[in-house]
């Protein structure tokens, strides 16, 4: 008798109600607007918003996972978590390790900024940016000295302090730490670079990439992902 | 009690009172905890793999005596972080693989595609939907075996030089006195080898004490991941802007690390007046003129 009881409780347990499928999105959690940790030690962000967003249209069971931007892509690949939403560009090299969503961000420029008053040549000096990223590939590229570091912070504290001449980032970063800077720090240039912003997945991965991509166009399509957009980015901001 | 409501309308020491007891301040509280844990978990483990690998590495047998001195010998070799990454990598995906094979064993299919890992869902350790604390526990746990296996190969060593440190005199005297091996080895040898062992032992515990920002490495949020985290300047999306203040929280880290060393130095004085009790005067290194 008890067996039974006990049977019946696992198989209510079991077959409860319907589980969503739980996605693991791995995240950077240190570039805002983007994605950061607030002070309630929860990850933040336009990226936050939106994948919440995306996983309650694909009616997914969404946790988040912080994760260093150096080791983001090897992490996905070996299973620790299913996405890579960290406002990262889609580009050829990396296409051919990991796949991605459509665009959920379009183009945007990215920055050099430097001291004010500074005069920097942005293709002689010496420029900082964060490893892994486009901005440090066309830094190397450049005939500019490279300096890269682990985090996007220390990027801006190497300028702050000298080590290096400039920082090259995405604008959307740079911008908020320029306004607030006090007229310490200044745009001193801005180039286009890499395409749009989308969500990594591994390419074994087809059936959550095509759930991901209907929520991605269905909030383009009614127009929620622009509002977003502006909420984070400010009006200035390019949309869909 | 401080109002933490509106942080932007309060200055001072109130601002300072609410800021250093947000969410995530406590979380880099509670990461001392965790560094703590980490050596409490590995000092013992750690002792235990040295005796192991010590004895192995002298007994008269070749196979006993092979993979002691084998493991001693290779993990002193290899970079400390060179096994600090594997060890983990390779223990994740040696569990999920084995789970692949016995649980989705319909699942004919390499487990590589590609660039990728990918095992069935159930197979996954720990499962997609287990809570966030165990994946921090399966994190930690994978740690701990890692720090273990290197500081146990260099503890074996210390062990075994302190056995053989052990006055060959007394063992023999034991033995004429008709004791078995056995218990030579547990009534003479083990006891005194320790006064022999404690001075790379607490070598070895400095060391593990300051390898701990290795945690940072595995992924684990640990002291420093969150001083780097909370030091960097933060602009008005957060809701305590304030500019660069790592100095002061690497700062902080300083102070907690030299406060282990001094309360260390302190256990480690009292261990070696303990071990040295009924030793002669000899090897007493407490004694001048030793």
């Amino acid at each position: 008798m008890k067996k039974i009881i006990l049977a019946t409780i696992f198989a209510g347990v079991l077959a409860g109600p319907a589980l969503a499928e739980t996605v693991r999105m791995g995240t950077e959690g240190a570039y805002p607007p983007y994605n950061f940790i607030n002070d309630k030690n929860e990850v933040d962000g336009f990226e936050r918003e939106l994948g919440d967003e995306l996983c309650r249209r694909a009616n997914l069971d969404c946790v988040w996972v912080v994760n260093d931007w150096d080791s983001i892509i090897p992490n996905l690949v070996s299973g620790n978590y299913d996405t890579i939403i960290a406002g990262m560009s889609i580009t050829a090299e990396r296409d051919e390790v990991i796949d991605f969503t459509h665009e959920y961000y379009p183009p945007s420029p990215s920055m050099y900024v430097a001291l004010s008053g500074n005069n920097v040549d942005v293709n002689t000096a010496v420029v900082a940016a964060q490893t892994g990223t486009i901005q440090a590939g066309h830094v190397a590229s450049s005939g500019a000295t490279l300096v890269e570091f682990a985090s996007p912070d220390e990027t801006i504290a190497a300028v702050r302090n000298g080590e290096a001449d400039a920082v090259f980032a995405d604008g959307d970063y740079l911008m908020p730490i320029v306004e607030e800077s006090g007229n310490e720090l200044a745009v001193i240039g801005e180039i286009g670079i890499g395409g749009g912003v989308g969500m990594g997945l591994r390419e074994s991965d087809g059936a959550l990439k095509a759930k991901m991509n209907t929520a991605i166009d269905s909030m383009k399509a009614d127009g929620s992902l622009n509002t977003l957009i502006k909420k984070w980015f400010g009006d200035g901001a390019q949309t869909f | 009690m401080l109002s933490c409501v509106n942080p932007d309308q309060i200055s001072g020491l109130a601002w300072l009172g609410c800021y250093l007891s947000t969410a995530k301040h406590m979380a880099f509280y509670q990461s001392f905890l965790i560094v703590l844990l980490l050596i409490a978990a590995v000092a013992p483990l750690a002792i235990l793999l040295g005796l192991l690998s010590a004895s192995a590495s002298r007994a008269r047998f070749f196979l006993i005596r092979l993979p002691g001195t084998l493991y001693i010998a290779m993990v002193r070799g290899i970079p400390d972080i060179v096994f600090f990454l594997f060890v983990p990598l390779a223990l994740d995906q040696g569990i999920e693989y084995l789970r692949h094979r016995s649980l989705c064993s319909d699942q004919t299919g390499s487990v590589w595609q590609g660039n990728d890992f990918v095992v069935c869902d159930i197979a996954k350790m720990p499962l997609s939907s287990a809570s966030q604390w165990v994946h921090d526990f399966y994190g930690f746990a994978l740690a701990v075996v890692a720090f273990a296996l290197v500081f146990g190969a260099f503890a074996g060593n210390v062990i075994a030089g302190a056995m053989a440190a052990v006055p060959k005199a007394q063992l023999e005297t034991a033995e004429a006195y008709g004791m078995t091996r056995r218990q030579v080895y547990w009534r003479i040898m083990f006891r005194q080898m320790w006064i022999y062992a404690l001075p790379g032992l607490s070598n070895l515990w400095m060391i593990l004490i300051k390898a701990t920002p290795l945690l940072f490495l595995l992924g684990i949020q640990d002291i420093v991941y969150w001083a780097r985290e909370l030091g960097g300047a933060k602009t008005s999306a957060f809701t305590y802007p304030h500019p660069d203040w790592r100095i002061w929280y690497f700062l902080g880290l300083l102070v907690f690390y030299l406060m282990m060393t001094w309360v260390s130095e302190r256990g480690f004085t009292y261990l070696n007046k303990q071990f040295s009790r009924g030793q002669s005067m000899a090897i007493n290194p407490q004694k001048e003129g030793a």
